[in-house]
This record gives C-alpha cells, structure tokens and sequence, in this order.
C-alpha cells in the first residue's frame, strides 16, 4: 500500500464529510418542520462522526491529532470537492446537494468496504446503515418534491442544474488513481462516477426531473489540490472558532 | 441565493425577513402515530406521533424522532384519524365498583407471605 495515496483518499474523504456535515448542521432550528430539523441535523451529525473516524485513519497512518487535523488547518489545505463548501441556500439546494454527494458517499464507502486497507474496509462496513438511511432520506424528499407541484419541480430542477458540475467535481480524479486501484484500496473516481450516474439517474426519473445535457457538462475540478470557492474559509473560521480559543483544552 | 459569505449573517437575517406569524390552520401536516420494536419478537410500543404529508415521511421522520438512540429493528406508522377510540366523556366505563377486591391483585394478601418466606431464607 502507498501511504500517500491512501492519505490523500482519507483526506478527501473526511474533509467533504466534515464540510458538509458542517453546512447541513447550519439548518438546525431552521429546517421547514421539526421533524425534518431533527432528522437532517442527526444525519449532520453521523457525517461528523464518520470524518472523524477517518481522522483517526490518518492519525493512526502518521498524521496530527484528529481535532488538529480538523480545526486547525486554513481553507487551502481542505481536500473536499467544492460542491460541499457551497452555500445552503434554500431547501431545494441543501436538498439536492444532499441526495447527490450521498449517493456518491454511500457507493464510496461501499466499494471501500471490499478495500485491501483494511482498517478503512472496518470504518465502511460500520456506517453502512447510516449511509442507507441518509440515501432514503434523501431520495423521498427529491422524489416527492420534484413530481409534487409545479413551485417544488421547479425548484427541484434549478436546484439540481445549479449543483450538476460541482457534483462532477465529487470525482476529480487525483494523482493516485492507479496507485489505488493497482494495491486493491479502491476501485477508482471513475468507477465510482459510473456506479453514481446508474444510481441516481433512475431516481431522478421517478421524481420527474432532467440531468442537464451531457454536452453543458464542466466538472468543477480543484477542490482536491485545495482550489477552494470563498464560501469555504469563513465556514472553516466557524467551525473552528471555539477550538482556537484554546487548542490545549480537554473535551 | 447567496447573501452573505458568513452563515451567521444569513441566519440572522432570516428572522428579519420572516416575522414569525401565528400558524394558520391547516399550516401542519396530518400526523401518524409511532409504534417501536425493540428487539424482534417484543411487541410495537406506541411513542409518539410525528407530522407528515404521506406514509414514507412519516417513516422517514419517526426513525430519526424515535429510533435514533438506543435498540430499535422495526417501525409502524398509523395514520391518526384511522385509529378508533373510546370517547373520553365514555371514561366512566373503566371505573369499578370497589366492592370486588378479591379480582383485582391488590386483593390477595400474599407480601406478608413474601415476606414471612424471605425472612427466613435470610435467616
């Protein structure tokens, strides 16, 4: 196994987990109905839980500490792809965005749960049920709200043309892909990308709502090598303003 | 969509914008009663209701509502207005004339025994 190629997938991994986790904990006491609030800020919180999970990977693997990792990085050492650190928007976006990193979360970890790193294939077998709900959480909501009325298809289908390229962006290949696939710890962004587009195309039919042309198709790339959008430095300030009062502290 | 770079503002303004107004009537889904199994094998416990618009929300929500800490294996939701109910002015039906203490359990005189039979074991 190649460490760096391995640290550079968990460093992705967790960042978008700890990103979005953040972004969709920012709808908690806001969300359209209590019941809703409750469930996305606990789904908010299982990604928080599952980015640290891979932080202890990388501490295990030589890396700092996993609050330090988290808390203590600025904006251009984040590896999440873009789609994570965009603003939430209304519902339809936070929602939308939602149902495409999830799919593309849960095939990840699924693919990583046959991986030859094995402590990794551990961490993806444990939040297999977390995962299961998070993707029926989010394929209810679009279904019925992209065939419910023509404001919520509208709003449905805005929603996913606004979040389709950094969506692609999920998949930025890296510099270890074959790496990676040759030592058997993942089968790659392209076949993670392949299993994505299968999944979620018949789900997006159901709710009657269009993938924009192939040919408007402009990955939004960066994200990985820490090419950020300006939303992501004040949501790290945030994230992390309680910690830098005083990193020593024992929680 | 975007309003500001900082969450914080946009939170902040939300209020502003949006003065919190009385509920109107019908503002609320209908809700669906929440009955949870622990293990399989145990009976459904009834804990709750949650607000949805169909039946797949409302399993959708129960589970993080009522499954989300501790056991849980199995979820029902019922729909509130299909439940049939005795009528609360009715309640007089489960009142009981006290003069039958020999079928309720309060009526056999069996801690002394108990507690005759536990001295002495101890002893």
């Amino acid at each position: 196994m190649n460490n760096t190629a391995t640290k550079e997938l968990l460093y992705k991994m967790a960042d978008d987990l700890l990103i979005i986790g953040h972004r969709n904990s920012e709808w908690t006491g806001l969300g359209p109905i209590l019941e809703e609030d409750i469930s996305f800020s606990s789904m908010a919180q299982d990604k928080i839980g599952q980015s640290q999970a891979l932080f202890h990977l990388l501490h295990e693997l030589g890396e700092q500490e996993p609050d330090t990792v988290a808390f203590a990085r600025g904006a251009a050492q984040f590896h999440n792809c873009q789609l994570v650190e965009l603003p939430n928007g209304e519902y339809d976006f936070s929602l939308m965005r939602h149902f495409l990193f999830d799919h593309a979360d849960q095939l990840r970890f699924e693919l990583l749960a046959n991986s030859s790193y094995e402590p990794l294939a551990k961490v993806a077998r444990k939040v297999k049920g977390e995962l299961k709900y998070h993707v029926f959480h989010a394929n209810t909501w679009v279904v019925k709200l992209g065939s419910a009325n023509e404001e919520s298809h509208t709003r449905m289908q805005a929603a996913l043309n606004q979040a389709w390229n950094y969506a692609l962006g999920i998949f930025e290949p890296s510099a270890y892909e074959e790496d990676l696939i040759n030592t058997g710890v993942f089968e790659g962004e392209q076949a993670l990308f392949d299993r994505w587009l299968t999944n979620i195309t018949p789900q997006l039919l159901k709710a009657g709502l269009s993938i924009p042309p192939q040919d408007t198709w402009e990955p939004v790339y960066g994200g990985r090598v820490g090419k950020h959008t300006a939303h992501l430095e004040p949501l790290v300030e945030e994230m992390s303003e309680v910690f830098k009062i005083d990193p020593s502290a024992e929680w | 969509m975007i309003k500001s770079l900082d969450p914080r503002v946009n939170r902040a303004s939300i209020e502003l914008e949006n003065p919190i107004e009385p509920l109107k009537e019908m503002d609320q889904w209908e809700t669906f009663e929440v009955f949870h199994q622990k293990k399989r094998g145990d009976q459904h416990m009834h804990v709750g209701i949650v607000h949805a618009p169909n039946a797949d929300m409302a399993l959708l929500f129960a589970k993080e509502q009522y499954g989300r800490r501790g056991l849980s294996v199995n979820i029902w939701v019922v729909k509130t207005r299909d439940v049939f109910t005795t009528d609360y002015d009715d309640s007089d039906i489960f009142e009981t004339v006290p003069e039958k203490q020999y079928r309720e359990a309060g009526g056999y005189k069996v801690m002394d025994k108990i507690n005759k039979y536990k001295k002495s074991v101890k002893a």
